[in-house]
């Protein structure tokens, strides 16, 4: 703030604190001509409407006065017309206080964990403690998107089921939680036309097993290896890893494995986003979370 | 001068008074309109584009304000949960603002980015298919609701007035965005407009 707001805030104040004072005083003053105490003044209204001039009571009066020197105190301690003895800023020093108490609390017992490895940290009996602290991080940052039990939601991973997308290493989890995943997508496939969609969808689904029409299938098979499928998925669509491209023999779907979603999903094409956590919640914390994730597919 | 002469003319009482209700305002009010802390852009905070602007309308229209607000309290329990807390500069394009008073969800200043586009999607048609355990209400009006851009760049000329009048260093629109506006929302669903203008909430935050 410049010299010249800081003195307007300064002077208005102070002068109004004094005018309070002043101007409790001047109407206490006696004045001459004045009725006594208790008499009545001469005011007269409708009629009958008369006056007594009887001082303020003294609790009002008091607390007056009592405001003025909480004034005074307030404006000593705390910010106002000046930094103030104690120093205080609510994003200053209060919010630096208690970050900085809670750091030193909770900072040991985060870097005594991240120096333990994540698949100790999911399976040792005597890590107990570091799950909970991951399960509690889970339950505020990640269950929006995949559920309180981690069970997922459609186009939303289930992390219990030891199916992963991008790699269920230890690191691999990670680098999805710090880095996040922007998957170059399922592209849309519209151009082959309903019927070829069709038929890629029964091949989709005989892979896992499911009921299908075989002749659509077998021409699926066909289009799969040659209108782009296997590039991203794998000749034996095994799914890969470093693309985010998921296994499609596993009878496990993300949008839904109905053959009418698959088609959609050839169709319109689907792009899942894991967003970066790493500006929010630093490399501890998600060492403890990818440690609880890694757990619930690792009992 | 005696009270017996303010409480008889009535020209000078209201002079008075006056003068004394608005100690107040000019100490705490007025030299916030001169602070750079409050009447300068906060570092990457940059005004809303077409799309943003019409699913910030949207936003206010349906009254988001009532359940979420986008301000964080330089509290550790509110800025280990959403991310850097809320300054002043950052409000220099929201008119009005949406601060909002209550939470019955979560803060949303910092939302931008934290979820997909997919999930907002998901989660604005109907919240439960998401958040099982959320009581939000489902807005699935907004995916059959257009846009048409008609009103647009002239929301983009009001705009203009106010943020120039508040924010000198603020960018304003231009002749050019304006005359795009409409051809930048018109088609896109009410649902997109507020999906883009939640994207963008807070992403200056991140560079902090």
């Amino acid at each position: 703030m410049s010299a010249f707001w800081q003195g307007w805030i300064t002077v208005l104040t102070v002068l109004n604190i004094l005018a309070c004072f002043w101007l409790i005083r001047w109407t206490i003053k006696k004045r001459a001509g004045e009725a006594a105490q208790g008499e009545v003044t001469g005011h007269v209204w409708d009629e009958t409407l008369e006056e007594y001039n009887n001082p303020l009571p003294r609790w009002w009066l008091y607390l007056f006065y009592g405001t003025l020197i909480f004034a005074a105190v307030y404006l000593t301690l705390y910010p106002g017309i000046w930094k103030g003895v104690l120093g205080w800023s609510s994003h200053g020093s209060q919010y630096e206080a208690e970050m900085a108490k809670a750091k030193a609390k909770y900072d040991p017992i985060y870097q005594q964990y991240a120096k333990v490895p994540v698949a100790a940290l999911a399976t040792k009996p005597e890590y107990k403690e570091a799950r909970e602290m991951g399960k509690r991080l889970f339950l505020t940052y990640c269950m929006q998107c995949h559920q309180s039990d981690a069970s997922g939601a459609r186009g939303f991973p289930n992390l219990t089921d030891n199916d992963w997308l991008y790699g269920g290493k230890p690191e691999d989890i990670v680098k999805t939680i710090a880095d996040g995943r922007t998957s170059i997508g399922m592209p849309a496939h519209a151009q082959l036309g309903d019927e070829k969609v069709h038929k890629l969808a029964q091949y989709v689904l005989s892979l896992s097993g499911r009921a299908s029409d075989k002749a659509a299938a077998e021409e699926g098979k066909n289009l799969f290896m040659t209108v782009g499928c296997a590039g991203c998925h794998g000749p034996d669509a095994k799914g890969n890893p470093a693309l985010g491209a998921p296994n499609l023999t596993d009878n496990i779907w993300l949008y839904g494995g109905s053959p009418k979603t698959i088609e959609k999903t050839i169709r319109d094409g689907r792009k899942g986003v894991m967003p970066a956590h790493k500006k929010l919640l630093g490399e501890e914390k998600i060492h403890l979370l990818a440690a609880y994730v890694y757990s619930l597919s690792h009992k | 001068m005696s009270h017996e002469v303010v409480e008889k003319n009535v020209g000078l009482m209201m002079v008075l008074i006056l003068i004394v209700v608005s100690i107040g305002g000019l100490v705490e009010i007025v030299p916030l309109f001169f602070m750079a802390d409050t009447t300068e852009p906060a570092p990457g905070v940059h005004k809303y584009d077409a799309l943003a602007l019409e699913g910030r309308d949207i936003y206010i229209r349906e009254g988001c304000y009532v359940c979420h607000s986008q301000m964080i309290r330089p509290f550790r329990a509110e800025t280990e949960r959403y991310g850097h807390y809320s300054v002043a500069g950052e409000f220099v394009y929201d008119h009005p603002f949406q601060w909002g008073s209550k939470r019955t969800g979560p803060d949303l200043a910092r939302v931008g980015g934290r979820y997909s586009d997919d999930w907002h999607f998901a989660h604005l048609y109907n919240p439960r298919d998401v958040v099982p355990e959320s009581n939000m209400p489902a807005f699935t009006w907004l995916f059959d609701n257009k846009l048409d851009g008609k009103d647009t760049a002239a929301k983009m000329k009001a705009l203009n007035t106010v943020i120039a009048a508040t924010c000198p260093k603020c960018e304003l629109y231009t002749e050019e965005e304006m005359a795009n506006a409409q051809k930048a929302v018109a088609g896109k669903t009410e649902a997109e407009a507020v999906v883009h203008y939640l994207q963008g909430l807070g992403l200056a935050s991140k560079q902090w």
